[in-house]
């Protein structure tokens, strides 16, 4: 009876694939496109300064977009732009989920009071967003992309620590991995046999969460000037330039904050709509 | 009651104390320092010279005690690259700093609070699809884009605000606002965003409740139901999210505070990030992390106050 | 003809208290196929039937208090209101709940808001229909409380739900329910999820209130002992629809439909 009830009309549609995941792929490949493209071809050489027409409106001399400041072509530069987006999410989510998940996976599985001083030393960690600490390294090292990446994926850890633990005690809490250690299979075993296949769509669905923030903070920094080097094309220091001639030319900006809301979004409807997807139970809060 | 509060502010007080060391630890450079305020006219005599004079040369933890035993009376050493104190500079900007805060924050209540109610209430139907993916585009837009954005339309085209500048308050209060309103909106509408898809999942949660239900057979509507017996439960997990968020809003202020050119503690950091100025940032950065574990210690017993069962059972 | 023993329900002279008509439930797929239900003022009726059979969704439309996404059909009509409930607007019906229809649910655990005093929750539904002031409200709350058998009313009023048991909770949605002495409660199998033990008292103070307020009981259970010992007319649901209906004695003794019997056999099952 109350089953009934509790059963909102419309579960049928969960084997079809959810609009939040095509909208979130096609974004996030168009983006992977630009890219892998940027590598063979671009619309005009990234070194070529247009200077009869500087700060030009889309479509003019051949200009998709039209150029920024110093006439450098604004698509092409986008394009390039997108390798330096996806390369630092990319090594700053890997380098979040392959400390954070051993770890939330062991604070899962220990005894509550070391898992409880995993938590503590988690929650002073998260005091330290992904912008700050890579100010404290940039101020320390210099800004380059590397000091980005680092410390994006540092300031990530402590996300996929607290999602993967909670996981991991759900799978804990489940009759056969109870039954598998009464049967005397071991707590490494457990953790590659059970609890592993059972956190991993939890990992991607974090990962894709933590992607989003990674470009967030990526464009951020690029802003302030300590991310990439100004040799190379970013979105957020394209932005930046652009915010000097927004009286004269707004649209220069305009495109870079585009690609970035664009870039964003798509990660964050991926996750998402995988988050639909995925068991419920796990996601337990 | 007591013993709860008192056992947060513990971990509250260990938690600064490990936050601060983490950061002086990352931050120790040896000698660079030195190297920085001789500039490029420094002998490696010198440097060796000022390096045992400023006391970079002693073991890291003596050196944290030396600046913790400074610090907890406001006095964060003098910058070897302003040749300034670095203490009274810090509590003007992080008072220029608070104000945007604060003022993003309440922009940001406003727009998640109806907007996230409204589209649990309209859950399933056009409005709340619409609603929904109105917050999720504002959630994938960076604040900074925003402020350029709105600096674009409102004093660009239109010139009805300051694009930037700063004004003290006590001074001339319509100024205040006339300048921090678009750095408001700025932080706040993505704030805004954000809250509002958390408003909206604690509002489905409450609707779904049974006391709801009873509410209802009371002899309540719907939407009185929801704001006489769902917010206040509601409140619980968006507060967490708010306690949180302040951090990120806290760090965001860095890239709005530089657009609009506020002299705040964001600016602060990222002039003396540029300049390599490592004993500022330390005593910027521990003080941004101060007001984050502040927060959250806030926000934990606030929790135990609104939630009757937290408090019992804390106290049992 | 045998003679049939005398039926506890006359004829009915005056225009019934509830009278539901061709009833539907639906949510993408129909749940009740219309169903048809009288109660005269007074009269005691449950509604058996096995989980799934329609009886929960049955009595929460009347009641009016259907999640949204589920479509009514079908008329309600109660004694003295001139609309039909099915199509009332929300603050019509707003106005009949609580003081014209009291209702018990299922769960006393989660149907009282864990963070509120119970004397304002009580005290809620009193002011919300009577003009009574703040400590007048608070005075009949503590009556109401006492009434239900609570020991120290005034210690009760000012605890929290998650302080008190089940059964205590569920004396308490009572008071509400009873509160402004409606003409009809609707109880959702009120005893179902409490201890054995509290059961009993707890259906013997609905039995003995609901005869000191005069109100007409629409009682649902899956349980057929607790519906014989509360109700004086029964109906037997089973998918959706009223397979059977008839005095509690006459059902429980030589039911017609297979569904009932097999209902009878189980609970025979269960007793032994």
């Amino acid at each position: 009876m109350t089953e009934l009830l509790s059963t909102p009309p419309g579960r049928r549609s969960d084997r079809r694939v959810s609009p939040l995941i095509v909208v979130g792929a096609v974004l996030v490949g168009f983006i992977a496109l630009a890219a892998v493209v940027s590598f063979f071809w671009t619309p005009f050489d990234l070194l070529y300064l247009d200077y009869q027409h500087r700060s030009a409106g889309p479509g003019v001399n051949g200009h998709w977009l039209g150029t920024d400041l110093r006439g450098r072509d604004i698509a092409s530069r986008l394009m390039v732009g997108a390798r330096t987006t996806l390369y630092v999410g990319i090594v700053a989510v890997g380098i979040a989920a392959l400390v954070g998940t051993p770890i939330g996976i062991l604070a899962g599985m220990v005894r509550p009071g070391i898992s409880e001083f995993v938590m503590r030393t988690n929650d002073i960690l998260l005091a330290f967003p992904a912008l700050l600490v890579a100010i404290i390294l940039a101020a320390k090292y210099g800004g380059s992309v590397t000091t980005a990446m680092v410390a994006i994926g540092v300031a990530s850890v402590p996300g996929f620590v607290r999602v993967i633990r909670a996981g991991t005690m759900q799978v804990m809490s489940t009759d056969y991995v109870r039954a598998a250690r009464v049967a005397g299979r071991s707590g490494p075993a457990t953790a590659v046999r059970h609890v592993l296949p059972n956190v991993s769509g939890l990992i991607i669905v974090q990962a894709s969460s933590a992607y989003a923030i990674a470009i967030l903070a990526e464009a951020g920094l690029s802003f302030l000037g300590l991310g990439a080097p100004a040799s190379v094309p970013s979105w957020g220091r394209m932005l930046a330039e652009a915010q000097s001639q927004l009286t004269t030319a707004p649209l220069t900006a305009v495109w870079p904050g585009s690609a970035i809301a664009l870039a964003v979004l798509g990660f964050n409807l991926l996750g998402d709509g995988l988050r639909d997807r995925l068991d419920p139970r796990l996601l337990g809060r | 009651m007591l013993w709860p509060v008192v056992r947060r502010a513990l971990i509250f007080l260990v938690s600064t104390l490990v936050a601060s060391l983490l950061v002086f630890w990352v931050l120790d450079n040896g000698c660079e320092p030195a190297r920085v305020a001789l500039g490029t006219g420094g002998t490696p005599a010198g440097v060796q010279a000022l390096c045992a004079q400023m006391g970079l040369d002693r073991s890291l933890v003596v050196q944290y005690l030396n600046w913790l035993g400074g610090a907890v009376r406001g006095d964060f050493g003098t910058s070897y690259v302003t040749r300034a104190p670095i203490g009274p500079g810090l509590l003007d900007q992080l008072t220029v700093t608070l104000w945007l805060v604060f003022g993003s924050m309440v922009v940001a209540l406003l727009i998640a609070v109806p907007l996230g109610m409204a589209s649990a209430l309209r859950n399933g139907r056009p409005t709340g699809y619409l609603l929904s993916g109105l917050s999720q585009v504002g959630v994938a837009v960076p604040a900074f884009l925003a402020a350029i954005l709105l600096v674009l339309v409102f004093a660009v085209n239109l010139g009805w605000l300051p694009a930037n500048g700063y004004v003290v308050p006590a001074a001339d209060p319509l100024g205040f606002v006339a300048h921090m309103l678009l750095p408001w909106v700025s932080l706040g509408v993505v704030q805004g965003a954000v809250l509002a898809r958390f408003v909206r999942s604690a509002v489905l949660d409450e609707l779904g409740q049974d006391y709801l239900r009873t509410a209802r057979s009371k002899g309540l509507t719907p939407v009185r139901a929801l704001i006489r017996h769902g917010l206040r439960n509601a409140a619980i997990p968006v507060l967490t999210v708010i306690g949180v968020n302040l951090v990120t809003v806290l760090v965001g202020a860095v890239i709005i505070e530089r657009i609009f050119t506020i002299p705040g503690i964001g600016n602060g950091l990222a002039y003396a990030a540029d300049r390599r100025d490592l004993l500022t940032v330390q005593a910027i950065v521990v003080t941004l992390v101060l007001i984050a574990l502040l927060i959250s210690f806030v926000v934990d017993v606030t929790y135990s106050v609104i939630d009757p069962r937290l408090r019992t059972r804390a106290a049992s | 003809m045998a003679p049939t023993p005398p039926l506890p329900t006359p004829p009915l002279p005056t225009p019934p208290l509830l009278s539901v008509s061709g009833l539907t439930v639906t949510a993408g797929v129909e749940l009740v196929h219309g169903v048809d239900l009288e109660l005269a003022a007074g009269e005691r009726v449950g509604i058996i039937g096995a989980s799934g059979s329609g009886k929960t969704l049955t009595c929460l439309a009347v009641a009016g208090l259907l999640p949204p996404e589920l479509r009514v059909g079908g008329s309600i009509r109660l004694d003295g209101v001139p609309f039909d409930l099915v199509t009332a607007g929300e603050r019509q019906l707003a106005r009949l709940h609580g003081s014209r229809i009291g209702m018990v649910f299922q769960e006393p655990m989660t149907a009282l808001n864990p963070t509120m005093r119970i004397g304002r929750q009580v005290s809620e539904v009193v002011r919300l229909h009577t003009s009574v002031g703040r400590r007048d409200a608070a005075a009949s709350t503590l009556e109401l409380l006492a009434a239900t058998g609570l020991p120290e009313p005034e210690r009760v009023a000012r605890s929290y739900p998650h302080q008190l048991s089940g059964g205590q909770r569920q004396r308490i949605m009572l008071a509400i329910a009873l509160a402004n002495s409606p003409d009809l409660l609707i109880c959702d199998e009120p005893t179902t999820a409490l201890d054995v033990t509290v059961q009993a008292t707890v259906l013997a103070l609905i039995d003995r209130r609901v005869r000191e307020e005069n109100a007409a009981l629409l009682f649902i259970s899956h349980n057929l002992a607790v519906v014989a010992e509360v109700c004086d007319r029964v109906l037997v649901m089973f998918e959706g629809r009223v397979v059977e209906s008839g005095s509690v004695e006459q059902v429980l003794t030589s039911p017609d439909h297979p569904h009932t019997r097999a209902l009878l056999a189980d609970a025979e099952l269960s007793t032994t």
